[in-house]
This record gives structure tokens, C-alpha cells and sequence, in this order.
């Protein structure tokens, strides 16, 4: 089986978020980056499927050069190649585009990606993807087993989960479940090392399309003190919910 | 030109949500001076509609389309959108809406921008506020596309009441097979779900162990309320993995949250920070969720949550 993992490369997630260039661009001063939680999940299932049945993972990410300390990480958990499409990604009905032709390129058998991006929170890519290259997708994959080119899939709902049954070609939009927290692997020494020696193979970007624009970012305004109830006067709580708030 | 606005329903009728989107699509339709149009799949009463601004309504029923499945639900929209000739979809941000839309997006070749929190501030260019950083920030963003799809954040626009009424109209897309098949549903017919809360009553690792979360419970009950944790609570295996909420579990964007024992962490936060109004109970007046929070509580959980339980009931009995 060949996988392909979609890596997001994000601030980590206490990461103060701040702006320049007059709240144009984020500001990555003292931010450091990570792969993106979900993608994490997935990358790890991946590994997974290469221990367990034997499978190729390769990882791709659409970014600049500043992204490949992050894919090396992701090698030296353990894929076997990675590939860095060269442009900004900044915005992701692009960035699915080029991760398309990637994809249609290796003729993967599985993609998988994440729910979201911890930093654009888009939730779009791994849906748009899959319809680019028509390959079948289940989004919010909280488990995921492959027999031959059958696939069943445990996805999350509002309210509870279904279980589903596909085929590959598949793309999914993985998260947490997809292997357990614990399950969660650090590159270790003898990772690292071999990372060094495992390609990351660097494509130029096709024509780059822009659907949508980035204009400014805003920061939300600085919250009011929070007004304290006696632990012993909760009618007061209730009173202040239903007169005050109006929540109840 | 139109607004077209997909309206979601479960077992036959709307969720409440279909009305924020249709209040949300009839605010553009107006700034661009034309008519909205409601795609409503497997609904029983689409004249609802009209109340939200909806002057005409698709409704389809399809046995394709009996279950949900995203492949399917895409098509109709995309066919509808041709059909209605509709430069604006509005989808809301529901699992099954965020799971439709980027379809639908490839489908129009379409600009789609999701958690979108306010009217758009301008309709030429197309220019709309986004929620991104995990609500730690707001981005300001054009769609330059001809057709354009706007996904509206849960509760952040609110219902806009009209006096109207909607035509309605049979559509029936045309639909192959969807490559997915649903083999079976998990999920608790009796209980709120967190995306659909006005009120969710959360709990974390100040609650000590999984026996203290009947209190929780019956909080939750007479509140109306989803249950939801901390991720430690869930990675314990205290509570179910998909009441986790924060950056990297369920966003919550209800009209109230109650904190009960969690300690407000920056990735909780994150995740819950949509929420309008925040109540935090903890026996640490220096917990930072009461930099965070509208009301807050210093004391024990175990003896204020049944007092509020107590307090409520007589409330609730005089309502
Ligand atoms: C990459 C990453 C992602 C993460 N994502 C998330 C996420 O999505 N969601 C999330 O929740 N966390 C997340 N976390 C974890 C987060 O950092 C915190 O560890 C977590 O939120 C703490 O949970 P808690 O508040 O329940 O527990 P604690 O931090 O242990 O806090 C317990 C609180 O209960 C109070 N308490 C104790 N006894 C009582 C009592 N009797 N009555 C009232 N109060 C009492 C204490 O004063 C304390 O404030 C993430 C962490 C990382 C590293
Ligand atoms: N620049 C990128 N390069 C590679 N994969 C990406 C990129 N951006 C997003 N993805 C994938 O798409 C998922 C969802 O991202 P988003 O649509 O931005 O919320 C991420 O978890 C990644 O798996």
C-alpha cells in the first residue's frame, strides 16, 4: 500500500499569536512550530500500517524552505520520503490543488490528512482534495482499518460516531483516535539519523490559483474582570445568569 | 443571482442552526438586492423557512439521500446552486456541513471561507470576518471567486425573525453512487450533542475521578445541556473521547459554558473561547480560567455544583 500523509506545519499550541507588517502577516518571531496535532495522529496510524501490513509513507507539505525541520521530524518518526511542494501556502483551495498533482503523480492508495489545521483551522483541504483526484473521503476519521482495497472507517458525528464501509482510493480527515495520545512516537536518535539520509524531494509549484485572500488578521478584544459569586450565595449565580446574562 | 442557503434537518425537522444560516444568507441577499433560496433535504415542514427570510425552497427527497452521506449531499447542492444560478452558498459549520462543503467548493470551483463570525462587511469584493488560531485571533478574508461559499459559525450570528413567506418548489438532483456506505450509527438519541448546545457543563480533572460525574450529569439534565471534559478527563478514560473539547478535541461555541474543575489551560481555552458566556468553579482563585471567564465561583465542586443543582430546580419550577 502507498500512503501519502498531508503534513501541516503550525505554531505549537501555547504559542502567543501575534501579528506584523501592520497585522498583515503572522508574526513567527519566538514561535515554534510543530506538525499539526491531527496530522500527528495520522502520521503515527500511518507508521501503523507500514509495521503491521506493509505500506510506503511518504509525507508532503505545501510551504517554503522554513517548513523542513518539520518534515524531517516527520521522517525521522519514521515515513520513508518526504516531499516539499515550494510555494507559501496561503490558501487552501491552492495548497489542494498542488497536493493533487502530488498525489495523482505517486498514485497513493491511502491520503491521509488532518480534520484541520491548528493555525487556519480551514477544515478544508482534505475534503477538497479528495474530490480534485475523486477518490472516496471520510472526514473526522476517528479509525481507520484497510483489507485489500476495502476500507472501514469509524468517523465522528455531532452527538455520537458511525462506522462506515469504502474503498481506496481513499483520503481521510484524521484526528485524534486514529491511534491513542500514548500511541504518539518521539523521533529518537538512531530516527534522526536516518532521517538525514531519506529523500525530501523538493517540487516547484504549478501555477498557484487564488480564490481566496488574506487581507488582515485582528486579535480579540481584551475580555472585561470576571465578576465573583460567594460560594455560599449561588442564588446570586443564578440570578446573574437569568437577569444579567440572559443564558438561562 | 441568488443566496443559496443549505438548511440542515434531522429526522424531519430543521436544526436550529438552519435558521442562523437562513437569517445569515437573507442579510446578504439584501446587500446584494436579491432572493434567498433554502435547499432542504428529507424536511417535513419547509414553510418554517419563510420565518428566516427563505423566499423559495428546493425540497428534495431522494432515496440516495435518505442517510447522510457527504458525496451525495454535495451534488444536490452543487446541482441546486446551478440550477438557482446562486453566486452565494451559506452552509453552517455542523460536522456534516464542514464535511459537505469543500465538495461543493471543488464542485462551483468555488471560494469557500468557514467559521465565519459576522455579516460580510462589504459584498464587492466579497469580504467576510473568519475566526483562525483556534479563536485566538480573526482573519479578515476576500473570496474572489464568481460563485462563493460562506460557512457561518454555530450561535454567532443569531436568528433574525421575519414576516414572510416561502414558495416551495420539488428538486430532484440526479445522484450516482456515493463510494461510502454507512454500516452503522452509535449515537445517544436522549442527550444534546456539544455542536448543537446552547449550554455546555464541562468537567475536568478537579472532579478527581469518573464516579464524581453523576452531579455533572444531572446539572446537565436540568440545564439542557451537552457534557463535555478536559482532555486529560478523556485521555483517562474518565469520560468518552468525543466529549473532549478544547484546541485539539471539539470546538464549543455555545451561548454559555460552565467549567467546572478545570483549570483553563491555553489549548482548552482555545477551544472553548468562542462561547458567549463562561462560568468557571474552582477551588483555585488563581486558576487561569478566571482571567477567561464572565462569572466565577471560588470553591469546592463538591459542594458547589449540587447547591446550583438545588438553586436551579427552584428556578426552573418557578419559570
Ligand atoms: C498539544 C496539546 C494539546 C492540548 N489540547 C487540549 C485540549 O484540546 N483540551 C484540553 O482541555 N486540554 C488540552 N491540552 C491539555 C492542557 O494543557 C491541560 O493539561 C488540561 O486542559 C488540563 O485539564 P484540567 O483543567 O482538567 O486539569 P488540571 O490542570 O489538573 O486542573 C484541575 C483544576 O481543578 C481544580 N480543582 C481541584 N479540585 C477541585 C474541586 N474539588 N473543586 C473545584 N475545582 C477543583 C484545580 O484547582 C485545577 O485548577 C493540550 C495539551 C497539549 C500539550
Ligand atoms: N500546507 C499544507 N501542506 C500539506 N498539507 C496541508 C497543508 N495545509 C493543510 N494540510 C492538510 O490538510 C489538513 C487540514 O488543514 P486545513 O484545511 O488548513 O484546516 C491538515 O491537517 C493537513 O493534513
Amino acid at each position: 500500500m502507498k500512503i501519502l500523509v498531508c503534513i501541516s506545519h503550525v505554531p505549537d499550541t501555547t504559542s502567543k499569536i501575534n501579528f506584523t507588517e501592520e497585522n498583515t502577516k503572522f508574526d513567527s518571531n519566538g514561535v515554534q512550530f510543530v506538525i499539526n496535532p491531527n496530522d500527528e495522529f495520522g502520521l503515527t496510524r500511518a507508521m501503523w500500517f507500514k509495521e503491521k501490513q506493509g505500506a510506503e509513507v511518504t509525507v508532503v507539505n505545501v510551504g517554503t524552505s522554513e517548513t523542513e525541520p518539520t518534515l524531517r521530524k516527520a521522517l525521522a518518526i519514521g515515513a520513508d520520503g518526504a516531499i516539499r511542494i515550494n510555494t507559501p501556502a496561503t490558501n487552501s483551495f491552492s495548497v489542494a490543488k498542488q497536493l493533487a498533482n502530488v498525489a495523482k503523480d505517486g498514485a497513493y492508495d491511502l491520503i491521509i490528512a488532518g480534520r484541520e489545521s491548528i493555525d487556519y483551522n480551514g477544515g478544508m483541504v482534505p475534503g477538497m482534495l479528495a474530490a480534485l483526484i475523486d477518490a472516496n473521503f471520510v472526514n473526522n476519521c476517528i479509525n481507520l482499518d484497510v483489507e485489500g482495497s476495502d476500507a472501514k472507517a469509524t468517523r465522528e458525528i455531532d452527538g455520537g460516531k458511525e462506522t462506515v464501509s469504502t474503498t481506496l482510493p481513499l483520503v481521510i480527515g484524521g484526528q485524534k483516535g486514529l491511534v491513542e495520545e500514548s500511541d504518539l512516537r518521539i523521533p529518537n536518535m538512531r530516527g534522526i539519523m536516518m532521517a538525514r539520509k531519506k529523500p525530501l524531494t523538493v517540487v516547484e509549484a504549478n501555477e498557484t490559483s487564488k480564490e481566496t485572500t488574506s487581507i488582515s488578521f485582528e486579535k480579540p478584544t481584551p475580555k472585561g474582570a470576571v465578576k465573583l459569586v460567594a460560594s455560599d450565595n449561588i442564588d446570586e449565580l443564578v440570578n446573574l445568569l437569568h437577569n444579567e446574562a440572559k443564558v438561562i | 443571482m441568488s443566496v443559496l442557503v443549505y438548511t440542515e434537518s434531522e429526522q424531519g425537522n430543521f436544526k436550529k442552526t438552519a435558521f442562523e444560516v437562513a437569517s445569515y444568507a437573507k442579510t446578504i441577499a439584501e446587500k446584494m438586492g436579491t432572493s434567498v433560496t433554502a435547499i432542504a433535504i428529507n424536511a417535513d415542514n419547509s414553510s418554517e423557512l419563510g420565518n428566516y427570510g427563505v423566499d423559495k425552497v428546493l425540497n428534495v427527497s431522494n432515496d440516495n439521500l435518505k442517510s447522510f452521506n457527504a458525496k451525495n449531499y454535495a451534488e444536490t447542492i452543487v446541482q441546486a446552486s446551478q440550477k438557482e444560478n446562486a453566486n452565494v452558498v451559506v452552509v453552517s459549520s455542523s460536522a456534516d456541513s464542514k464535511y459537505i462543503a469543500p465538495l461543493v467548493a471543488v464542485g462551483l470551483n468555488a471560494g469557500y471561507v468557514s467559521n465565519v463570525v459576522e455579516a460580510p462587511s462589504s459584498v464587492s469584493p466579497l469580504t467576510v470576518k473568519r475566526s483562525a488560531f483556534t479563536n485566538k485571533a480573526f482573519e479578515i478574508t476576500e473570496i474572489n471567486t464568481d460563485i462563493k461559499i460562506i460557512g457561518v459559525s454555530n450561535n454567532s450570528f443569531g436568528l433574525v425573525e421575519v414576516t414572510g413567506n416561502a414558495s416551495e418548489e420539488v428538486f430532484s438532483p440526479s445522484l450516482s453512487s456515493s463510494g461510502v456506505t454507512i454500516e452503522s450509527v452509535d449515537k445517544a438519541s436522549n442527550k444534546v450533542s456539544i455542536a448543537d448546545a446552547d449550554i455546555v457543563v464541562s468537567a475536568g480533572r478537579g472532579l478527581k475521578g469518573p464516579e464524581n460525574w453523576g452531579m455533572i450529569e444531572e446539572l446537565a439534565d436540568i440545564l439542557g445541556a451537552a457534557t463535555a471534559c478536559s482532555k486529560p478527563v478523556s485521555d483517562l478514560g474518565w469520560r468518552p473521547h468525543s466529549e473532549h473539547v478544547g484546541q485539539t478535541g471539539k470546538p464549543v461555541a455555545s451561548n454559555l459554558y460552565i467549567a467546572i474543575g478545570i483549570s483553563g489551560a491555553i489549548q482548552h481555552l482555545a477551544g472553548i473561547n468562542a462561547s458567549k458566556v463562561k462560568v468557571v468553579i474552582n477551588t483555585d482563585a488563581e486558576a487561569p480560567f478566571f482571567k477567561a471567564a464572565d462569572y466565577g465561583v471560588v470553591g469546592d465542586a463538591f459542594e458547589v455544583v449540587p447547591a446550583l443543582i438545588e438553586k436551579l430546580k427552584t428556578f426552573k419550577s418557578q419559570q
